[in-house]
């Protein structure tokens, strides 16, 4: 097992510069340009716009760009932000905070949502739980969230006014006035984000129990005289949580990454914001730092899902 | 596996919403002096003030910022020597005590040098003194190239700025320049404190801790800054004026957009000043006037969308001459077609339709629409001016171009196609499909054609403006207080672009008239204002007599929404709308 993960982690090291080089490279050519913010005001004239490409270094072939840029994350230094000249580091801790206020939270929401209604739906199935839940998880699945967000804004923010729509970031909780206030400012968030990854835990777990129901040992169990709760908890949910773990754990780098859309409908300055901006600004710096951050994340977890795996499934080895 | 889906469509969106946000044009940031608050106002005696920004500040040092939100949100905290009034004059609500003119001596008689008496007693944030040297710091600091900043135009032509004494300062321009106010007065020239930017100099200026929080000599300080997220200030003890800022703290958040920022001030009343409310008119007029917290404040500066007609030919198979000042456009260096389109452009309806008219933009057919002692009052009378089909058919009948079968007139084996260009912009858009249906209407076979406006607005791209390898292209351009530079680098002869000077020069439409040039020449040495408003108002006749250029649509600058119970708010055309941020209260 310990041989395993030391591979499976020098395998990522070349996986990661291959990453690292693919994400350098497409953004080397996309059409984004870090000097389109000037683009529309007249007022900045060609030479200013290429002084300010010089001293960017924009002006150099963006290969030499991609090894200056990998050889500063060796060294720890992920480069400065073309838009506000602030360490990129310092600008993604920042707004980390915020992103796991928000999606973390929801993603919580939604793991700790989703099991019992899977759960529930798969052991009554065809009951009128079943039925709406399976509705609502289409429903939740299928709308986007920017949607959603939208529908809540209007409705709670606007009509209703119980809601604050916009985030403020600066806000710190050490009471339970400021408590109440976070809430209020992230429930709406929360819900877009928590429903749909209620929507999506419930359906696997429900499809995976399903499956594990009419399997033998289940009948065993029950043939032995064990409680109904106990053949369902400790048996079933168990054997068939084992997928869901992976499913889980494969899906927080997407918290770290933030929730792109969300983020920006409810101005909730995460590190999807970030990135989103970043791309429109042609903030190159950040943009490959954020992109490759998760990358790292989603090798990571890859990997942690895999160890995960084998630890619930004895039948499971890796050598 | 399903896998959360919101980073891919996230995507989507991002991009769809960054093409909107350039799509807009955002003002020039100059200030001007307010009506002063109530005699009430006492420093301090507000909260807080809630401004929201749909694009949100990266930066806080001017002279680096990549749009209007960075240098608004840099001017709570840096001052200039003087602002811009919505007048277009300078007002010394700043550094300086006075502001310069002919008559006081601060000016040269030929206009190469000014002398700025500066305010005594002025303390940066900090508590340090403010004097001369940081003015002539930021000068060095600003015009060098190697800083790169983006407001280096103002340092065009300037040939030094240097300390007479700790409370003078002389600005010396290498040639005469009617523009003098051009380094010191607006956004483009807020003074840093020399000491801090002491290591920021030249190539060092990139990586400039300084710029997240700039020491300053303006009503607030930066408490705490969020590049790309918010901004906090709190009232600055050293301010000069004891009686102000009227806001204990401000609170200036970035994000979202523009239609969300709207219903924040209309409907929710959660923030006081909302910035830039580009929303389209049908949702935003009944927004604001059916608002019981929150007012719609615009003000008309000389920010114009118009139709710039290409007078050299365009045509591929030109090859390295296309678009070159030797070549004649096929058909509109013909003042007759030039007429007959321009006669066939109903501005009005572009303004009704898209502008709501007066909500966000108003018909104009000056060139020039600003400051009012330079809008002309001859024009509205002009045939070129009035919007007529019969006429402009009429205008082209006479002339000989005749309509072929497929309703397209011809004359010599020419036809009257055109290929017109602008930016992707739903507005801009819209307005093309307007004026194409009159145009074809009169005969002329209209081709559509849109480029993003990073690539519109530069000199590289043979789509874009300056190149300018299309008939007819529209944008917005505008003026400073000073027409001077506006009118030489849009018609003169020695700024026609070419390949010659990398297609750099702003004489687009390679627009060449000996009248006019000698006019410019006039403008660029005559001392006396009723004399330079009447060479003004004659550039601007002439250009549109000779359809040199076809103006449509005089747009507004700040579009804000501000809470009604905020007072002092008076924007400038010039200036940053936060130019009297001191003089706000509630």
């Amino acid at each position: 097992m310990g041989r395993y993960v030391i591979r499976r982690l020098l395998i990522a090291i070349p996986t990661l510069i291959v990453i690292s080089f693919v994400i350098y490279a497409i953004l080397a050519l996309a059409p984004i340009d870090p000097l389109s913010q000037f683009g529309a005001d007249p007022r900045v004239p060609p030479e200013a716009r290429e002084h300010i490409r010089h001293a960017l270094g924009l002006d150099q072939p963006w290969y030499i760009r991609y090894v200056l840029w990998m050889k500063g994350m060796f060294t720890g230094d992920f480069g400065t932000s073309f838009m506000s000249h602030a360490p990129v580091i310092e600008l993604i801790s920042q707004r980390l905070p915020n992103t796991l206020a928000v999606v973390g939270v929801a993603y919580i929401v939604g793991v700790a949502l989703g099991i019992p209604v899977g759960l529930i739906s798969a052991v009554r199935r065809y009951s009128l739980f079943d039925h709406f839940s399976t509705a609502g998880a289409y429903v939740f699945f299928s709308l986007p969230t920017f949607f959603t967000g939208l529908l809540l804004i209007i409705i709670f923010g606007i009509k209703l006014r119980w809601f604050p729509f916009i985030y403020n970031s600066n806000l710190q909780v050490h009471d339970l006035d400021t408590l109440v206030r976070q809430l209020k400012q992230s429930i709406m968030p929360i819900a877009v984000l928590g429903l749909f990854d209620t929507a999506v835990i419930a359906r696997y777990v429900r499809a995976e129990m399903l499956e594990h129901l009419p399997l033998d040992y289940v009948r065993t169990a029950r043939g032995k005289g064990l409680m109904e709760r106990f053949v369902v908890l400790r048996h079933v949910l168990r054997n068939s949580l084992i997928p869901v773990v992976t499913l889980v754990a494969l899906g927080v780098p997407a918290v770290f990454g933030g929730a792109i859309v969300t983020e920006q409908v409810f101005r909730v300055p995460g590190i999807g914001e970030l990135l989103v901006t970043s791309i429109g600004n042609g903030d190159i710096p950040v943009v490959s730092t954020v992109v490759f951050i998760f990358a790292v994340l989603v090798v990571l977890f890859n990997l942690m899902a895999d160890v995960l795996y084998a630890v619930l499934d004895p039948r499971i080895r890796y050598t | 596996m399903e896998k959360p889906g919101y980073w891919r469509s996230g995507l989507a969106i991002a991009v769809t919403a960054a093409i909107a946000f350039t799509a807009c044009t955002p003002n020039p940031a100059s200030p001007s002096t307010g009506p002063s608050a109530s005699a009430a106002a006492k420093r301090g005696a507000g909260e807080t003030l809630n401004i929201l920004y749909w694009q949100a500040p990266t930066i806080l040092n001017a002279h680096q910022a990549t749009g209007t939100k960075d240098a608004d949100a840099a001017r709570l905290v840096l001052e200039p020597l003087a602002s811009w009034d919505k007048n277009g004059k300078a007002i010394a609500n700043a550094l300086a005590s006075e502001v310069p003119t002919v008559d006081n001596g601060g000016v040269a008689k030929d206009f190469t040098s000014v002398t700025w008496k500066l305010r005594t007693g002025v303390k940066w944030s900090d508590g340090s003194p403010f004097s001369a040297d940081d003015v002539v710091g930021t000068y060095t600091y600003q015009c060098d190239e190697t800083t790169a900043a983006s407001t280096f135009d103002v340092c065009e032509g300037v040939k030094s700025v240097t300390a007479k004494d700790p409370n003078t300062v002389v600005v010396t321009y290498k040639d005469p320049q009617p523009f003098y106010f051009q380094w010191g007065v607006g956004g483009s020239t807020l003074i840093l404190q020399k000491a801090q930017y002491a290591n920021c100099l030249g190539t060092k200026a990139k990586d400039c801790p300084a710029d997240q929080k700039p020491v300053g000599t303006g009503p607030y300080k930066v408490n705490a800054f969020k590049p790309g997220d918010n901004v906090q200030y709190d009232l600055n003890e050293n301010f000069r004026d004891p009686n102000k800022p009227f806001f204990k703290h401000v609170n200036f958040k970035g994000g979202g957009d523009a239609a969300s920022a709207a219903r924040a001030v209309f409907q929710t009343g959660d923030v006081d000043y909302g910035w830039n409310l580009q929303v389209e008119a049908a949702v935003l007029k009944p927004m604001a006037q059916g608002s019981s917290v929150g007012n719609l404040v615009t003000v008309y500066g000389s920010s114009i969308e118009r139709l710039v007609v290409n007078f050299s030919n365009p045509d591929a198979s030109l090859g390295d001459n296309r678009g070159e000042p030797s070549t004649k456009h096929p058909f509109f260096t013909d003042i007759h077609v030039r007429r007959a389109l321009a006669m066939a452009t109903n501005r009005q309806a572009v303004a009704t339709q898209l502008y709501g008219d007066g909500l966000s933009g108003k018909a104009t057919c000056n060139i020039l629409t600003a400051p009012e002692p330079m809008n002309s009052q001859n024009t509205t009378s002009l045939d070129v001016c009035k919007f007529d089909v019969a006429a402009a058919n009429k205008e082209l009948d006479d002339d000989g171009w005749v309509k072929g079968s497929d309703g397209v007139r011809a004359k010599g084996g020419v036809k009257l196609k055109i290929l017109y260009q602008t930016t992707v912009n739903s507005v801009r858009q819209s307005t093309q499909a307007i004026l194409k249906k009159d145009w074809e209407s009169v005969g002329f076979s209209v081709e559509l054609k849109s480029v993003p406006s990073s690539t519109f607005f530069t000199n590289t791209s043979p789509d874009g403006a300056n190149h300018f390898w299309a008939d007819i292209e529209m944008y917005t351009n505008s003026g400073d207080p000073d027409p001077t530079s506006y009118y030489a680098s849009g018609w003169s002869t020695g700024q026609i672009a070419s390949k010659a000077n990398n297609w750099n020069f702003g004489n687009y439409g390679r627009y060449s008239n000996k009248d006019f040039d000698s006019i410019v020449d006039q403008l660029r040495k005559e001392t006396d204002a009723s004399k330079r408003n009447q060479l003004a108002i004659q550039a601007n006749d002439l250009l549109i007599k000779d359809v040199a250029v076809i103006p449509l649509i005089n747009r507004t600058f700040a579009t804000s929404g501000i809470a009604k119970s905020l007072k002092g708010v008076d924007p400038s055309p010039w200036d940053s709308e936060m130019y009297n941020i001191a003089d706000w209260s509630k």
